[in-house]
Order: C-alpha cells, then sequence, then structure tokens
C-alpha cells in the first residue's frame, strides 16, 4: 500500500523541524555522556580490584592469619582469615541486635504509632540517624564502652556501633515496606474478627518479609563494608578470633592497616581483602535481588 | 491488644455506672450471644448450613465523622433477620461508612469516631464493655476489591478465619470445605486447594472471601459494592450466593447498581448525604417511593 505524498501544507504542519532535531540529539548525547561518566570510576573500580586483587589471592591468603612481619622477604606476610571471620562474626552479631529493634519499631511505627506526635518525633530522630557519619557511631562506642568502662577494645563493642549504625536503615526500609501492604488486607483479617496482633503476625508480616529482607540483606551489606566504626571498638589484632569478648580483626581494618605499609606485598594484600569485602557485599546483594523478585508487593 | 474504645457512646446506661472495660460486670448489653459464646464455647460448632438464624441489626441515631466532618448524620434503621436489604444512593453519601459503623470498622480509620448506637440483636456494639473483636467475628464483611490473603493458599485463606479467631476447633478441613461449598467453589477449586489464592479469577477471589468469611460463622455479613470488581456472569454468581446465604445470616449490601439491588434484596435504602430518606421493600422502592429524591435516583435523574 503505497500512500501519495503529503502535501507541503502537511509536511510543513506535521513535520520535525531540523532546530528541534538538532535539540533533540544534543540533548540525548549530554544525557548519554553523563551516563558514560559516571560509569568510568565504577568500570575503573572493578578493573583494579580484579587485576591487583586476583593477584594477591591464594589458597593460603583465605586460611593463614596475617602474621605481623613485613620486615623479612624470607618469611610469609600470612593472609586475611582472621579478618574474613570477624567480619563475619561481627556482622552476624550487629544484625541480630538491630533487626529485630528495627523490624520492631517500624511495625510500631506502621501500625500503632502511625500519625502521633511521638510517631513523628520517632521518625525525625530515625531520619537524624541515618545521616550521622559512621565514625561518630564508632567514637560514641568508644567513648561509652571503652573509655567509659576503662575496659579495652572488643569484638562485640564493634557489633555495637554497627548495629547503632544500620538500625535507621533497617527501620526505614521496614517501615516502607509495611506501608506497601495494602491496607485491604488488614482490614478484611480485622474484619474476620482477629486481634490485631495476630493480624500483624498472620498476614502483615508474612507479606511483607521478601522485601523486609532484601532491606536488611542491603543493610546488613553496608556494614560489612565499614570501617571506622571498629576503628577505636574492635582495633585490629592477628589472631582468628571467636572470641566478641575481646579484640578482634574485619576486612575493613585488615585494609586500613594493610594500605598503610611500605612493603609492597603487603599492599597487595589490602589489594586481595579488599576484592573478598566486595564479593561478599556483592553475594548478600545478589541474596537480596534474588528475595525481592519474590516480593508480592509491587 | 486492648480493643479501642468508642469516643462516644450515647447508650443509656448511666456513665457513673458505667463498668470498667475487661471487669465483664453484669451489664445486661452481655447477655447476647457474641459475648456468651466467647464465655462458654459451645463443644461442638454446628458446621456453617447447619446453624440457624441471622441476628438482627437495628441502627438509632447512628452519626459517624471523620475528623471534623460529619459523614453520617443520624441514622435510624432497622435491618431484619435473614433478609437481604441493599443500601443504594450515589457517592459519598455514607453508605459505606454506614456499614464500616456496624462492625467498628469505621473506628480503624484515623481520626474516625462514631456516635449513637448499633443494636445487634439486643447488644448495643459500642458500648464499653464490648469486645470489637467478638463484634466482628459476629458480623463479617466483604469489601469492593477481592482481597485474598496473598501469602496463602485457597485452602489457607478460608483456614485463615478459623485460625486468626483461634476457632480451631474440631475438623479444619471439613470446615473449610463446608464454608467452600458455601460459598459456591467447593466444586472450582476442590482440585487446587494448595494453590496460592491470589491466583483465581477476580469472581472467584471475591468467593473465597465470602467463604473466608462464612468459615467464622458470623450471623450477619456486610458486603460493600461486592460485584463492583466483576463482570456480569461473576456478579450473577454472588448473587445467587446472597439468595442461598440469606436462609444463615443477615445480610446488608451496599451497591451501586440498581438493577442488582433490585435482584436480590427484600428490602431497600436509599442514602443521600449522609442520611437515610427511605427504607422500604424493595418493589416499592422502585415503583411507588414516597419520596420524590428516591424516585429521581432510581429513575435516573440524578446520581
Amino acid at each position: 500500500m503505497s500512500a501519495p505524498a503529503p502535501s507541503v501544507e502537511l509536511v510543513a504542519r506535521f513535520g520535525v523541524s531540523p532546530a528541534r532535531r538538532r535539540k533533540d540529539r544534543v540533548a540525548r548525547g549530554a544525557i548519554l555522556a553523563a551516563t558514560i561518566l559516571a560509569l568510568v570510576p565504577l568500570v575503573l573500580i572493578v578493573y583494579y580490584l580484579l587485576s591487583k586483587g586476583l593477584g594477591a589471592w591464594s589458597s593460603s591468603f583465605f586460611t593463614t592469619d596475617p602474621t605481623g612481619n613485613t620486615f623479612f622477604k624470607s618469611s610469609s606476610i600470612g593472609g586475611i582469615k582472621s579478618a574474613i571471620f570477624g567480619t563475619i562474626e561481627m556482622v552476624a552479631l550487629a544484625s541480630a541486635i538491630a533487626v529485630p529493634v528495627g523490624v520492631g519499631v517500624a511495625v510500631w511505627l506502621v501500625e500503632y504509632g502511625r500519625n502521633s506526635w511521638f510517631a513523628h518525633a520517632v521518625r525525625f530522630f530515625v531520619d537524624v540517624l541515618t545521616g550521622v557519619p559512621s565514625i561518630v557511631f564508632g567514637l560514641f562506642i568508644y567513648i561509652v564502652l571503652v573509655v567509659g568502662t576503662g575496659s579495652s577494645f572488643a569484638g562485640y563493642k564493634g557489633s555495637l556501633a554497627l548495629s547503632l549504625l544500620i538500625l535507621p536503615v533497617v527501620i526505614r526500609s521496614a517501615e516502607v515496606i509495611l506501608l506497601l501492604v495494602p491496607s485491604g488486607l488488614r482490614e478484611s483479617a480485622l474484619a474476620l474478627g482477629a486481634p490485631r496482633w495476630k493480624v500483624i503476625a498472620s498476614i502483615v508480616l508474612p507479606t511483607a518479609l521478601p522485601g523486609m529482607v532484601t532491606g536488611v540483606l542491603l543493610a546488613v551489606a553496608r556494614a560489612a563494608g565499614e570501617t571506622a566504626p571498629l576503628l577505636f571498638t574492635a582495633a585490629a589484632t592477628k589472631k582468628t578470633s571467636y572470641d566478641l569478648n575481646g579484640f578482634m580483626n574485619s576486612l575493613p581494618v585488615q585494609i586500613y592497616s594493610d594500605v598503610t605499609s611500605p612493603t609492597t606485598s603487603v599492599v597487595n594484600r589490602a589489594w586481595g581483602a579488599a576484592l573478598t569485602l566486595v564479593t561478599l557485599i556483592l553475594l548478600l546483594n545478589l541474596i537480596a535481588r534474588l528475595i525481592s523478585r519474590r516480593s508480592r508487593l509491587a | 491488644m486492648t480493643p479501642p474504645r468508642p469516643t462516644t457512646n450515647l447508650s443509656d446506661v448511666d456513665p457513673e455506672a458505667r463498668p470498667e472495660l475487661g471487669s465483664r460486670p453484669p451489664d445486661p448489653a452481655l447477655r447476647r450471644p457474641i459475648v456468651a459464646e466467647r464465655q462458654t464455647p459451645p463443644e461442638t460448632t454446628p458446621a456453617p448450613g447447619a446453624t440457624a438464624a441471622g441476628l438482627s441489626v437495628r441502627l438509632e441515631g447512628l452519626r459517624a465523622f471523620y475528623g471534623d466532618t460529619e459523614q453520617l448524620r443520624g441514622i435510624d434503621l432497622d435491618f431484619h433477620a435473614n433478609e437481604v436489604t441493599a443500601i443504594i444512593g450515589p457517592s459519598g453519601c455514607g453508605k459505606s461508612t454506614m456499614i464500616r459503623c456496624i462492625n467498628r470498622m469505621h473506628e480503624e480509620v484515623a481520626g474516625a469516631r462514631a456516635e449513637g448506637r448499633v443494636m445487634l440483636d439486643e447488644l448495643d456494639v459500642y458500648a464499653p464493655s464490648v469486645d470489637v473483636v467478638a463484634v466482628r467475628r459476629a458480623i463479617g464483611m466483604v469489601f469492593q476489591k477481592p482481597n485474598p490473603f496473598p501469602t496463602m493458599s485457597v485452602f489457607d485463606n478460608v483456614a485463615a478465619g478459623l485460625r486468626l479467631t483461634s476457632r480451631r476447633r474440631g475438623d479444619l478441613h471439613a470446615r473449610v470445605e463446608t464454608a467452600l461449598r458455601g460459598a459456591g467453589l467447593w466444586d472450582e477449586v476442590s482440585h487446587r486447594l494448595q494453590e496460592p489464592g491470589a491466583g483465581l479469577s477476580g469472581g472467584q477471589q471475591q468467593r473465597l472471601c465470602i467463604a473466608r468469611s462464612l468459615a467464622v460463622e458470623p450471623e450477619v455479613i456486610l458486603m460493600d459494592e461486592p460485584c463492583s470488581a466483576l463482570d456480569p456472569i461473576a456478579t450473577l454468581k454472588i448473587e445467587e450466593l446472597i439468595a442461598e446465604l440469606k436462609t444463615r445470616v443477615t445480610i446488608v449490601i451496599v451497591t451501586h447498581n440498581m438493577q442488582q439491588a433490585a435482584r436480590v434484596a427484600d428490602r431497600t435504602a436509599f442514602m443521600l448525604d449522609g442520611r437515610l430518606v427511605e427504607v422500604g421493600l424493595t418493589q416499592d422502592i422502585f415503583t411507588k417511593p414516597t419520596d420524590t429524591r428516591t424516585e429521581e435516583y432510581v429513575t435516573g435523574k440524578f446520581g
């Protein structure tokens, strides 16, 4: 079917003017350039992590503790086992503290507090906490639990600092997800004659669960990468420790201390540890994505 | 959980003599079944269908507010036991608010409150000693949009009514089947009870929600435009179901569809602007209304 060529008037009225075509091309080019510009550092980070970090990886890298020897080339500097275990232990304890409390606060805000002045006050303080730099949480725990009690650094103190750090994130993400649960579900359960706590426990929380797990995992991933709260609460140590009451090593602190070393092999260990940390966080993010795909909420 | 205390109450009980919440004194209002049943549950609960009758509901000077806005301006209305009463009226006239006052769902909205009395048989559901949870077990509700619980299977959706209300006595499976049969859904879902309830069609979902309400064995079922999201075939099935159900429950149905009111309702009430204009036998409301506003509405001159 070939249509007759449109008249000149029609082309003038409905055709795209060359000036608009130019503007469109310039605008598209600008936003594409911005996107590429933003990708450059990302790609470079991944490139350096892989090229330098993979070189440091070996089987003994994950199975040995750092020896502390950085001066004699003949002996080994050791791996990052203590840092991996320390990070996992401290982050696990931090999550065990922050997640129940945070979800509890979110449930209270959404189901009970709603628009009361106290709920608004809580939301305001949670927002303030979200913006507090991580080193301030470390400092707080240092003043209260290290200096304040006259005791020394300990893994659980690092966990407390991390849990303070992620608590506002957990609260806010859980609150957002709980608000997404349709009010019709709550109403129909209430209208059946269910007490409110049962509605929350059997209807609201299961519906919100996948979304909440995603938010929690993202918060946990953030905690795993933090150096500042651990520097003067859990400190750094060489030995792998399962005692949260003692000094505890962690990946970010290990990286921090290694990267300032004058010895090349130790700096390389920092790269290897950084790649390990990024891989761990990437895994958490992947799990979070898989779970959020199962979510029944929009 | 403490049930929310009704903000205001016009019951004729002397406020001085009003008992403390929870102390359960011999309040005359408490002689009625829904509370008595909670105190001494019968050993064997008869299956729905075998249970006798619905209860009547009477509104006395019912007023409802959202904040400072008065949505219901004093309604006196009787819903006879084991009858279907349709509520018609233009959008925003307070139909939904009114039926939400009957099972005290109105107070779930922030800033909402109600005044006046809602008598379930002889019980004032707003009396301070009455447990709101017990009221809602006696007065079921079906909503405009079918809302099966998304995390649950067909079976669990119906069983949820029993589990959530701690009425899990006797054979759960038998009671789920009875409720599904009562909702006319059994033949369609009996082979896929473990599939998600949200996977059913819209009409099936709505009948699933009706089955969920039936499982708790209420005496009254409130329906808030239950067919507005459904196609004509599914609507017809729900209407047939309503006709069957009224032998065992009292039904109040809000509808925008006047043909539907004419098909299912024994009596019809016409509301306008938060007030009851007229109530009567459905055929009278549609053929010889006494109020000109009713006549204009049912003949399509406004609304």
